[in-house]
């Protein structure tokens, strides 16, 4: 059977800062609850009733102790909200610079899509120490990715990207789960993700990936849709230049400002009359049902990768 | 100690055979017709709990199939959720006492509550039906999209079946609230009712409020699955996390009307159990309120990892906090209770300590939950399974057992043995604990609910917790035994075998069809025990 942990192992930034306030809450609890268990018996003993009529003092309560006990448990649970929220903000931002992967749940698997090509199914290997974020959706029901060693879990929802991040700090092969309930096969949906040093992780990347880069793949769907007939690296096209574009902030024919995000490119493919950019007519037909999720996921790197080549960039802000 | 025998005319003498009980109005009657009936469906999804351990003992699951495993797992929390834990206490002993408490005859609309009981055991038979012919596999939440497009199981009748019962849920609520309004004895103000009756009265309150939403959104997901409306599932358009919405704005609540009317007994065992007044009242009575209300402000913290976004999650964590507060203030006044008390060892005092113990566990832990970075690491995990099981079963079904207990002689008119009792209490703790304790740690370790198999690493304490689960089966067995032995064999118990105030105890036992040869005047405070006033009519 080997060995039975009791507590997980920590191999994430966000784990020990989790894990901090987990033991707080625990001296909270462990405290309170052997104050009353200790009250109880220490009374039950004391005050046991030692004649058959006897009855209790007529004590009707106290003010002074209502408030004590409403108030001074009221400040340690704000500060157990503060606390929780802090850490809780760390792990809902990811950081600015991040090594993206592409993760797509299904009835009962994990596929992981890294930028330069690699594909892989259950198993997702990452870099020490550096942020990587999964931006993450399902093909069919609610999913939920689940690394217990680094303390981060997401639902993974159709129809939503939804991300992930996290900064591994120990190399080795820890747990990956599915935690939402998502039908038969559920516990089976399950992998692991593997954190390899930086070089063994190069050596990996240039090991798989035949097939290219993922803005490649993008790209190649991109022609076969038909979908540059419209959209031109010229502004001669009836859509609009999507070179440069994502990031950005454009303006709806309803006046709507909207970011450029995973989700806007997304639903421009899916259902492109719901937001159409100022200055263009809503001709582009429907694509709901001939991209698969990850097909979607190739186009919207593929989208990033446009990026105006002239317009200087700072160095940091290369991905 | 002179022989008591029993009164010559009770409620249960009042007409025998099939008819008298299935078409009486008398709430006491329809009181047991629900005891029989959350008995059944209690030891009905308490099998599935024992299959469930056994099944896990092992990590592969070689006990059943995945498909099965999933199908246990979701009639468990149906049959635990919607037909014991939700009407127990408020059906049984609120049936029972709410009358007999504030001195009224029956209840305001005394065939409405026939009919509740009728319309429940209407939902019970569709959901028997849908497991019979099948199961169900949807988790008790039927999270869209997988109920609504994926699962291809029996969601349609089980759901029905909920839908159905809610309206038993809403009748009785409905009901209480009127008769409490305007059934109470001359003399029987607001403040010197008992708190049983302010738990009772703020459960209602949610019930008639959030049942309605449970209601529409079944029907939702009915029309969603049956004529492919796009309400939830984004392949049609809709939004999945809506339905999560919809179903915790009235199951948040619901976890108040399952655990208020047990703070209310507790509150009736304490004081009975120390003869003397609960500490602070009038605390513990609005606090009973302020549950109710702040209840229903909670639901997205069951949603911290669904795609909330960071503000919103961030007012319902504070919301959550606050929310423990008046929690917090009864198990403080419970115990404050205590001091310089008459205290007894009795069998329903023994629930009353197990429930403080347990639920203050279980009030704790949810500061966990509440504090969102912890959260995200053990929602979805069997810390989420132990919590909630320390408040539904360490705290609702303690305080239920106690309150039958408590109330037995007055329901039967006879003594039950009090030692089994003691013993059997003393097992249903060890058991309790030794079944879901391991579970924080299996949770904080990682384990996700809803798992067949799980990883070998995790057996040691799956083991210690289907151990638990059998020592729990039995401690749940003994009373069965003992308190059906006493309806023909135990002693009579008298009008007052505790020695409590209460007009409960003021009339005979069991009471008469009426409950009161006369209609008591009441001038005095609840739980006036020191000096002892003598109001026996």
């Amino acid at each position: 059977m080997g060995t039975t942990p009791l507590f997980p192992v920590s191999a994430s930034t966000m784990a020990p800062r989790v894990d901090a306030l987990y033991f707080f809450l625990i001296g909270v609890t462990v405290f309170f609850s052997l104050l009353i268990a200790g009250l109880i018996v220490y009374y039950a003993v004391k005050y046991h009733r030692r004649s058959t009529d006897a009855v209790g003092e007529r004590i009707h309560g106290s003010l002074w102790l209502e408030v004590t006990w409403s108030v001074v448990p009221f400040l340690i649970t704000m500060v157990i909200f503060v606390w929780g929220a802090s850490v809780y903000f760390a792990i809902a931002s990811p950081p600015a610079e991040t090594l993206n992967i592409y993760v797509v749940g299904k009835q009962w698997m994990w596929k992981f899509q890294h930028l330069d090509g690699q594909r892989e199914i259950n198993e997702l290997h990452v870099p020490v120490g550096r942020n990587v974020k999964l931006i993450t959706t399902s093909e069919d029901v609610i999913h939920d990715l689940f690394v217990p060693a680094f303390r981060v879990k997401a639902d993974v929802i159709p129809g939503r990207y939804v991300n992930i991040w996290f900064n591994a700090t120990k190399p080795g092969r820890y747990h990956l789960f599915c935690a939402e309930y998502c039908g038969t096969r559920h516990s089976g949906m399950i992998g692991e993700v593997v954190v390899m040093e930086e070089t063994e992780y190069q050596d990996w990347l240039s090991g798989g990936g035949q097939e290219g880069s993922l803005a490649a793949a993008g790209e190649k769907l991109f022609a076969d849709l038909a979908c540059n007939t419209c959209h031109r690296p010229d502004s001669a096209g009836r859509g609009p230049v999507l070179t440069g574009l994502f990031g950005q902030t454009v303006t709806t024919q309803a006046g709507e400002m909207v970011v450029v995000d995973e989700a806007y490119v997304r639903e421009s493919i899916l259902n492109p009359s719901a937001k159409v950019t100022a200055g263009y007519q809503p001709i582009m037909p429907t694509f709901q049902g001939l991209v698969s999720e990850e097909g979607l996921l190739e186009l919207i790197e593929y989208v990033k990768s446009l990026q105006a080549q002239p317009q200087a960039q700072p160095l940091s802000d290369a991905r | 100690m002179p022989t008591v025998l029993l009164p010559p005319r009770h409620y249960l003498n009042n007409g025998y055979g099939i008819r008298s009980w299935l078409l009486t109005r008398d709430h006491k009657r329809i009181a047991l017709l629900y005891l029989a009936a959350v008995t059944f469906f209690f030891f009905v999804g308490g099998a599935f709990a024992v299959w469930i351990r056994l099944d896990l003992a092992t990590p592969a699951g070689d006990l059943v199939s995945d498909e099965t495993y999933n199908k246990l797992f979701t009639m468990h929390g149906v049959m635990m959720v919607f037909f014991f834990l939700i009407p127990a206490i408020p059906s049984v002993l609120g049936n029972f006492l709410v009358p007999i408490m504030i001195g009224a005859k029956d209840l305001a609309f005394p065939k409405l509550n026939l009919a509740s009981w009728y319309i429940y055991m209407l939902g019970g038979a569709f959901t028997l039906y849908a497991l019979v012919s099948g199961g169900v596999d949807t988790g008790w939440t039927f999270y869209t999209p997988f109920s609504t497009a994926s699962s291809t199981t029996n969601v349609i009748p089980t759901a029905l079946g909920i839908f159905i019962t809610g309206f038993s849920s809403i009748l009785t609520g409905l009901n209480f609230i009127v008769t409490i309004h305007r059934m109470r004895a001359p003399g029987m103000t607001w403040f010197r009712l008992p708190l049983f009756i302010w738990s009772t009265y703020a459960t209602s309150l949610i019930n008639v409020l959030g049942t309605p939403v449970i209601a529409i959104t079944i029907l939702l997901v009915a029309a969603e699955r049956l004529f492919q409306f796009g309400f939830f599932n984004p392949a049609l358009g809709g939004d999945p996390v809506l339905f999560q919405h919809l179903f915790w704005f009235y199951s948040h609540p619901a976890v108040y009307i399952m655990v208020l009317p047990a703070m209310g007994v507790v509150s009736e065992l304490v004081a009975a159990g120390c003869r003397k007044p609960v500490f602070g009242y009038s605390f513990v009575a609005f606090a009973s309120l302020a549950i109710a209300v702040l209840g229903f402000l909670v639901w997205g913290h069951h949603m911290f990892v669904a795609g909330e976004s960071v503000y919103s999650a961030l007012i319902f964590s504070i919301l959550s906090f606050m929310v423990a507060i008046p929690s917090a203030v009864k198990v403080f006044n419970w115990t404050a209770t205590m001091y310089r008390g008459a205290v007894s060892w009795e069998t329903p005092m023994l629930y009353a300590y197990g429930f403080i113990g347990l639920f203050t566990i279980g009030g704790l832990t949810g500061l966990f939950l509440a504090a969102i970075a912890v959260d995200v690491h053990v929602t979805d995990t069997y810390f989420i399974v132990a919590h909630f099981h320390y408040i539904m079963v360490g705290g609702t079904i303690m305080a239920y057992l106690g309150g039958v207990h408590y109330w037995w002689p007055k329901i039967s008119g006879r003594l039950y043995n009090e030692g089994l009792a003691k013993l059997s209490a003393g097992i249903i703790f060890i058991g309790f604990n030794l079944t879901f304790f391991p579970q924080f740690v299996l949770g904080y370790l990682g384990m996700p609910r809803r798992y067949h198999a799980y990883p070998e690493e995790f057996q040691v304490l799956n083991v210690l917790s289907s151990a638990g689960a059998s020592i729990l089966g039995v401690g749940y067995l003994i009373p069965m035994v003992y308190l059906m032995w006493s309806l023909r064999y135990g002693r009579a118990a008298g009008s007052n075998p505790w020695g409590a105030v209460g007009l409960e105890w003021t009339t005979t036992s069991p009471p008469p069809t009426e409950n009161f040869s006369q209609t008591p005047v009441v001038t005095w405070n609840a739980y006036e025990y020191s000096p002892k006033v003598d109001h026996v009519a």
